[in-house]
C-alpha cells in the first residue's frame, strides 16, 4: 500500500510537471466542451427555397407566405420555371423547389384536388431531408385550413386525426441538452483511455520500464499506480464539465448527480483497461495514438453520441452493444434529462461491468506476457 | 571449484552461467548468445568485451531477469533466473546501456524514487554513493533529461547502487561519454569493489578491459576466451613488430605480398606484423624493394587488442 501511494505521487508529480499534458487534460477539453454544443446542431434553419408560380393566385400567395413565415424557409428566388429554378439548385444557390401549377386555385375550390411539385437538393442529406419534411408539413396545414373553409359549403369534410405530440424530457426540442451530457462523456473517455495509454507506452519509450522491472515492485502495483491518477484526472474534468453544463448551457441534473459518479467511476474502470490494453500492444506513443484514435472514432460514431443507434444497419447496432461510450452516452441521457435513478440503469451497469472485466483481464494477461 | 561444497560455493560465487543460449526471431534463426559459460567471483570486478552485437547485452538481460534463457541456467547470488527472479531483482543493481531514468524527475527525486522502491532510503545506504554523488550533488534539484552525458552516467551508477545491491550489471557504461568522464568512472568502479560488490560490466572498448580483474571476450555470441587481461595477453603467441612507413596507405597494401607474413593490421599510426618465419629486417628489404621510405620497425608488447584481434582471426 505504501509503494503504491508512493508510485501514485510520481505519477501525479509527473503529470503536474508536464505543462503540455494539463493543458491537455484541462483547457483543451473546456474548449470543445463550450464550442461543440454550438456548432453541433441539428436544426435546419435558413433552407433556401426557390419558388415557381405558375398559378399567381390568392391561393398560391398564401401558401407562399405561409412557408416563408414558418421561419425555416428563406425565399432565394421567385422563378418563372422550373428549369430557371433547377439551375438553382445546380449553383447550390437553393435547397428546395416548390413548384405550383397553374389552375391550383380553381382545381382546389372546384374539384378538391391538387398536385404540387416539391424538388430537394438532396446533396447535404439531413438538410435536404428535414427541409422537405418541414415543408410538407407546412404544405398540409395549410391543405386542412382550406379544407375546413371550403369543406363548410361543400359539406364533405374528410374525417382526420389529428396528432398532438410533445417532445418529454426535452420539452422544446433543445439539442444543447441532447448533446452536452454526450460530449461530457467523450471527454472523460478521452482523459481515461486516451492518457493511459499514451502514459505507460511513454515508460517503454523511455526504457523506464526496464529499470522498474528489475526492483522487486509488484506488476499489479505498478498498473494501479498507472491508473489511478487518470481515473481521480477523469473525474475532475466531469465535475468541470458538469459545472460548464449549468454555468454555460443552464443544463442541471434532472436525476441524483451521485448515480452519475457511480456509474463513472465504474465506466473509467473500462476505459482505463482499455487505454492499458492498447498500451501492450504498442511500443511507441505514436503507436499508441493512431490505435486509440480509430477506436476512439468508433465508439463516437457507433455510440449514439451523433446519429441514433435505432436507425443503425444491424451489424452497427452489434458493434454498438460492445461500445462501452454507448452506455456512457445513454446514462447520462437518462441521469441528467430523464432523472433515472440507481435501479433503472442497473442493466448498463452490468454491462459495462463486463466489459471492465474483460479488457481490464485481457490486458493485463497480454501485460505479463510481453514484459 | 569442484571440491567446494554448495554453501562455500554460494559464498564464493556471484554469478554463475552455465551454457546460457538465447536466440530471436520467430524461427529462433538469430543465435544472440550461443552457450555461454562463465562464473563472477564475490567482489570481482568482470568484463564482458566484445564488438556491437556480440551478444553482451542480451546476456545482461537475462542475468537480470527481463529475458528468459532458451536454454542453460544461471544463478545470481545463488538464486535461478528463471524460478527465483524476484529475489534477484532485490539483489542486484542493474544499469542499461541506454539511460532509462525519468527525465522529467530531478537528480534527488529519482534517487529518492529508486530507494523507495527497494524498502530503503537513500540516507541508509549513502556512504556508498557518496563519492559519486558529491560531483552531481549541486544540480540535484536539475531534471534528469537536462544533465551531461557524464552526469548522466553518474546519476544512473547512483541509482543502481541505493539499495546496497550484491550484484552491479552494467551495461556499456561509458559509451558516448567522454573520456576524462569514462577514466573516473572506472576509478570508481574500482572503490566499489572495495564495497564487497560484484561488478558485470561490458563495454567495447578495449582498453577498459585491462582495468577488470578478469574479461570474457565475446564475439558472435560465444566467449572467445576468459582469464585476466595479463594472462590473456601472455597467451600471445607471436612476437609482434610494428611498421611505419611514409606512406600507410601503399605499406598496408603492400604487407601482404611478402610471403612469410602471418598477420597485419593498422594499429594506430602503426601497423602490427607477425611473422611465420624470417625477422624485421628482411621485411624492411622488401619493403624497400617495393619503392617504400622512411621504413621503421620495432618490436612490441601485445595488448589486449592484439589478442582480440588475434582470436577473431584463427
Amino acid at each position: 500500500m505504501k509503494t503504491i501511494l508512493f508510485l501514485i505521487q510520481k505519477e501525479f508529480r509527473q503529470i503536474f510537471r508536464d505543462k503540455a499534458i494539463l493543458v491537455i487534460t484541462f483547457v483543451v477539453p473546456t474548449i470543445q466542451f463550450l464550442l461543440l454544443p454550438f456548432a453541433a446542431n441539428y436544426e435546419v434553419k435558413n433552407v433556401n427555397l426557390s419558388v415557381v408560380d405558375h398559378d399567381r393566385s390568392d391561393m398560391s400567395q398564401e401558401l407562399i407566405s405561409k412557408v416563408t413565415g414558418s421561419g425555416y424557409f428563406k425565399l432565394v428566388s421567385y422563378d418563372e420555371s422550373y428549369d430557371q429554378a433547377y439551375k438553382n439548385i445546380e449553383s447550390d444557390a437553393s435547397d428546395v423547389v416548390l413548384e405550383i401549377p397553374k389552375g391550383f386555385e380553381k382545381n382546389l375550390i372546384k374539384e378538391d384536388h391538387e398536385e404540387l411539385f416539391v424538388a430537394v437538393n438532396a446533396i447535404n442529406g439531413s438538410k435536404a431531408g428535414l427541409g422537405s419534411s418541414y415543408l410538407l408539413q407546412i404544405i398540409s396545414n395549410y391543405n386542412n385550413d382550406i379544407r375546413v373553409e371550403t369543406g363548410s359549403s361543400s359539406g364533405n369534410v374528410a374525417p382526420q386525426i389529428d396528432v398532438a405530440s410533445s417532445n418529454w424530457f426535452n420539452i422544446h426540442m433543445n439539442y444543447k441538452l441532447y448533446f452536452v451530457p454526450g460530449i461530457l462523456a467523450l471527454l472523460v473517455t478521452l482523459v481515461g483511455g486516451f492518457q493511459t495509454a499514451l502514459n505507460i507506452v511513454k515508460e517503454k519509450e523511455i526504457g523506464t520500464i526496464e529499470q522498474i522491472n528489475v526492483t522487486p515492485i509488484k506488476k499489479h502495483h505498478f498498473i494501479i499506480a498507472k491508473l489511478l491518477p487518470f481515473w481521480v484526472l477523469a473525474n475532475v474534468v466531469f465535475t468541470v464539465g458538469l459545472f460548464l453544463a449549468w454555468l454555460v448551457y443552464g443544463i442541471t441534473s434532472e436525476g441524483n448527480v451521485f448515480v452519475m459518479y457511480t456509474f463513472i467511476a465504474l465506466y473509467l474502470f473500462v476505459a482505463l483497461g482499455f487505454g492499458l490494453l492498447v498500451s501492450t500492444f504498442c511500443e511507441t506513443q505514436q503507436q499508441a495514438m493512431l490505435i486509440m484514435f480509430f477506436f476512439m472514432l468508433i465508439f463516437i460514431l457507433l455510440g449514439g453520441l451523433f446519429t441514433p443507434i435505432d436507425s443503425m444497419p444491424a451489424w452497427a447496432k452489434t458493434v454498438s452493444r460492445f461500445n462501452p461510450m454507448r452506455y456512457l452516452v445513454e446514462v447520462m441521457r437518462m441521469v441528467m434529462l430523464k432523472g433515472s435513478s440507481l435501479h433503472n440503469i442497473l442493466p448498463h451497469f452490468a454491462i459495462v461491468l463486463g466489459l471492465g472485466i474483460f479488457l481490464n483481464g485481457w490486458a493485463v494477461l497480454n501485460y505479463r506476457k510481453t514484459n | 571449484m569442484a571440491s567446494l561444497n554448495s554453501t562455500e560455493q554460494q559464498r564464493g560465487i556471484s554469478v554463475s552461467v552455465q551454457n546460457l543460449t538465447k536466440t530471436y526471431g520467430k524461427n529462433k534463426e538469430v543465435l544472440a548468445v550461443d552457450s555461454v559459460s562463465f562464473e563472477v567471483k564475490k567482489g570481482e570486478l568482470f568484463g564482458l568485451i566484445g564488438p556491437d552485437g556480440a551478444g553482451k547485452t542480451s546476456i545482461f538481460r537475462m542475468l537480470t531477469t527481463l529475458l528468459f534463457p532458451d536454454s542453460g541456467s544461471a544463478t545470481v547470488d545463488g538464486f535461478d533466473i528463471v524460478k527465483d527472479y524476484r529475489q534477484i531483482r532485490n539483489t542486484v543493481g542493474y544499469m542499461p546501456g541506454r539511460f532509462s531514468l525519468y527525465q522529467d524527475l530531478t537528480i534527488a527525486e529519482n534517487l529518492h524514487f529508486f530507494a523507495t522502491l527497494f524498502g530503503t532510503t537513500v540516507e541508509e545506504n549513502y556512504h556508498l554513493i557518496k563519492d559519486i554523488y558529491v560531483q552531481i550533488e549541486k544540480f540535484k534539484t536539475r531534471r534528469a533529461g537536462k544533465l551531461s552525458g557524464g552526469m548522466k552516467q553518474k546519476l544512473a551508477l547512483c541509482c543502481a547502487l541505493i539499495h546496497k545491491p550484491t550484484v552491479l550489471f552494467l551495461d556499456e557504461p561509458t559509451t558516448g561519454v567522454d573520456p576524462v568522464s569514462r577514466k573516473e568512472f572506472w576509478e570508481m568502479l574500482k572503490r566499489l569493489k572495495e564495497q564487497e560488490i560484484s561488478i558485470v560490466v561490458s563495454t567495447p572498448y578495449m582498453d577498459e578491459a585491462t582495468m577488470c580483474d578478469r574479461i570474457a571476450l565475446i564475439q558472435g555470441g560465444k566467449i572467445l576466451s576468459l582469464d585476466t587481461p595479463d594472462n590473456i595477453i601472455g597467451a600471445y603467441p607471436d612476437t609482434l613488430f610494428a611498421v611505419r612507413s611514409n606512406n600507410m596507405y601503399d605499406l598496408l597494401r603492400t604487407l601482404p605480398q611478402y610471403e612469410n607474413i602471418k598477420a597485419h593490421y593498422a594499429f594506430g599510426e602503426f601497423a602490427h606484423v607477425s611473422f611465420k618465419s624470417g625477422n624485421a629486417s628482411d621485411l624492411e628489404k622488401f619493403l624497400k624493394q617495393k619503392g617504400l621510405s622512411g621504413i621503421e620497425t620495432k618490436t612490441v608488447v601485445p595488448n589486449i587488442e592484439d589478442a582480440f584481434i588475434k582470436m577473431l582471426q584463427s
